[in-house]
């Protein structure tokens, strides 16, 4: 399955740990959409408004790094972040967005080759394609692919109750 | 080629021998749900289509960040928690007794070779009995409700050996920030720590699970004190054959190791705003300080408390400063008031609150504004944890805060 997109790139650093992506002050908030414009608040509180559905977040390493909180991953998707490229992924987030059907790559090199608002091309499984460079890309191991192609768990889940 | 800890008890949990790197489905002994979390994973678990929980008696509900309320909407959490245990009969549930993690070993919900799930990071503390135990989100959560099972990558393990004796002024709260600073951030990502040495040896059970609660700040997975004599008296078992076996054997295979000389740490602080950023409290010395924090699943029990109390006996915190004591359960709240503990450090100016989360998620019991500065000894000191962005939080020992409350500014106990 060759998956390709564009998306319009947001640059974050390393470490974006849980409580920059959503402090705690707002995980009981009745639903995801009312948690959306505290996003990345306490490092750029003006990040969340401009997010666009499509756009791809493109960060350092230990993305995701701190709490458990999977408000985290669901507030990314609820933003309609089209994918993360970081250098590495800190592992509670990494399993809560895969969960939860959010499409994460690990990549160390796209870093230095864009630049915030650039426009990138992602071909799942295979290459990013940026300001005129091809950057290879591994595929995800096949327990993690069959969950996110199902959609994330909870429908992976669902099929295996014989509900869908 | 041997097996390191790690590998021997997920190993024993899905009967065959397994090594770092393989992909395995693990049946669960105990979960822990906290109060933040319950809804959703009530949710997910509906949303999922299951009937019942797999098994009720290993499922632990836990009421704690939110407690007591502090917000219009809080206790929506605990309705919701209770409408859930009613309906799927979880009886191990705990409205007002401490924080998660210091009530899961204490209570004796988890032991040597246990593998436990929970929905907090700092899930990892219950290697302190030679469990497994890691932090996991609700949708996992509601998974296992369902199916009693998790898959698990077998971690890697760096080895840490600590030998010799530590300096009078260094706690263990100072090795594991010491540890993170050299590992940084993600150093341990996905990783297994294994801690030993004569210097974890000799240590309470108590320092140890100040160690490994703080080891997913260094990104791991899990962290592991092989059970011995000493974990087995605080677990109220016999230390037999069945638990050395869970030890790690001497050619087992590690991803790196780590050693250390225990005379050679000082005291330390975290500074803002990374868990990695550490420096000796000497460098910092004289640093005006708005409030001091003791306490947090990290470093509120007994021996955190009397450490603290030996120093401020007799003496008055600054003028100025705001010196808050959360005791990390309702049980070390009463050890702390039988002994004298509790009124040695009332008697020298502190406010003593309710057992919870409150202050180290930044949600109740003493958040700061701008520009403040705390010193606390819990365990992340990320952007607007404690308040707002720019409140300043060093992470430090209870001996460190002690001695800063009396000087009001950074001080070495």
């Amino acid at each position: 399955m060759s998956d390709k997109f564009n998306g319009k790139v947001w640059v974050l650093g390393d470490d974006i740990d849980t409580d920059i992506i959503l402090p705690t002050e707002y995980l009981a908030l009745k639903t995801v959409d009312d948690m959306k414009p505290y996003a990345f608040s306490p490092l750029r509180p003006e990040l969340a408004a401009k997010i666009n559905p499509g756009d791809i977040i493109v960060a350092g390493k230990n993305f995701g790094c701190g709490s458990s909180r999977e408000q985290a991953p669901e507030v990314v998707k609820a933003l309609g972040i089209r994918c993360i490229i970081a250098k590495s992924y800190a592992r509670i987030f990494f399993r809560n967005a895969i969960n939860n059907g959010v499409l994460l790559i690990e990549n160390d090199k796209i870093q230095d080759l864009v630049k915030e608002g650039d426009d990138i091309e992602v071909t799942v499984g295979e290459k990013i394609s940026a300001n005129g460079n091809d950057v290879s890309i591994n595929s995800l191991p096949d327990n993690l692919v069959e969950i996110l192609n199902a959609g994330g768990l909870v429908k992976a889940m669902r099929k295996r109750n014989g509900l869908d | 080629m041997g097996y390191t800890a790690i590998e021997k008890i997920i190993g024993r949990n899905v009967n065959k021998k397994v090594h770092a790197g393989e992909i395995v489905m693990t049946n669960v002994d105990r979960v822990m749900i906290d109060d933040i979390m319950v809804a959703f994973v009530k949710e997910k678990f509906e949303e999922m289509g299951f009937k019942k929980i797999w098994d009720p008696e290993k499922v632990v509900l836990i009421y704690d960040h939110f407690l007591p309320a502090s917000q219009v909407d809080d206790t929506r959490q605990f309705k919701a928690g209770n409408e859930f245990a009613s309906k799927y009969n979880i009886s191990h549930i705990h409205r007002s007794d401490g924080i998660c993690h210091q009530l899961m070993p204490e209570q004796g919900y988890v032991k040597p070779g246990d593998i436990a799930f929970g929905t907090d990071s700092h899930t990892v503390t219950y290697g302190c009995v030679g469990a497994f135990s890691s932090g996991i989100g609700y949708t996992e959560m509601a998974g296992i409700l369902g199916t009693g099972q998790l898959w698990v990558k077998v971690p890697e393990t760096i080895k840490i050996t600590i030998d010799g004796k530590l300096p009078s002024n260094v706690t263990s709260k100072d090795i594991i920030l010491k540890i993170i600073g050299d590992l940084r951030a993600d150093g341990a990502t996905y990783k297994c720590l294994e801690f030993c040495g004569s210097t974890i040896f000799n240590m309470s059970v108590a320092g140890r699970m100040t160690m490994s609660n703080m080891v997913v700040e260094a990104g791991a997975k899990c962290a592991v004190f092989t059970a011995d004599e000493a974990t087995c008296e605080y677990c109220g078992l016999e230390y037999n054959d069945n638990i050395k076996e869970l030890a790690a054997d001497y050619d087992a295979v590690y991803v790196r190791e780590l050693r250390y000389d225990a005379k050679d740490f000082v005291p330390v602080l975290a500074c803002p705003s990374q868990v990695d950023n550490i420096h000796p409290v000497k460098e910092y010395e004289g640093i005006a300080v708005d409030q001091v924090f003791l306490g947090s699943c990290t470093n509120g029990r007994l021996e955190d408390l009397q450490t603290a109390a030996a120093i401020l006996k007799g003496k008055k915190i600054a003028k100025y400063l705001r010196f808050i004591v959360t005791p990390a359960s309702v049980k070390v709240y009463n050890e702390a008031l039988a002994d004298g503990t509790i009124k040695i450090l009332a008697d020298a100016g502190a406010i003593i609150t309710h057992p919870g989360c409150g202050l180290c998620c930044g949600r109740a019991g003493g958040i700061l504004c701008d520009d403040e500065v705390v010193v606390a000894t819990n365990n992340r000191n990320f952007l607007g944890r404690m308040g707002t962005s720019k409140v300043k939080i060093y992470l430090a020992s209870p001996a460190t805060a002690a001695m800063t409350a009396i000087k009001g500014v950074i001080s070495e106990p």
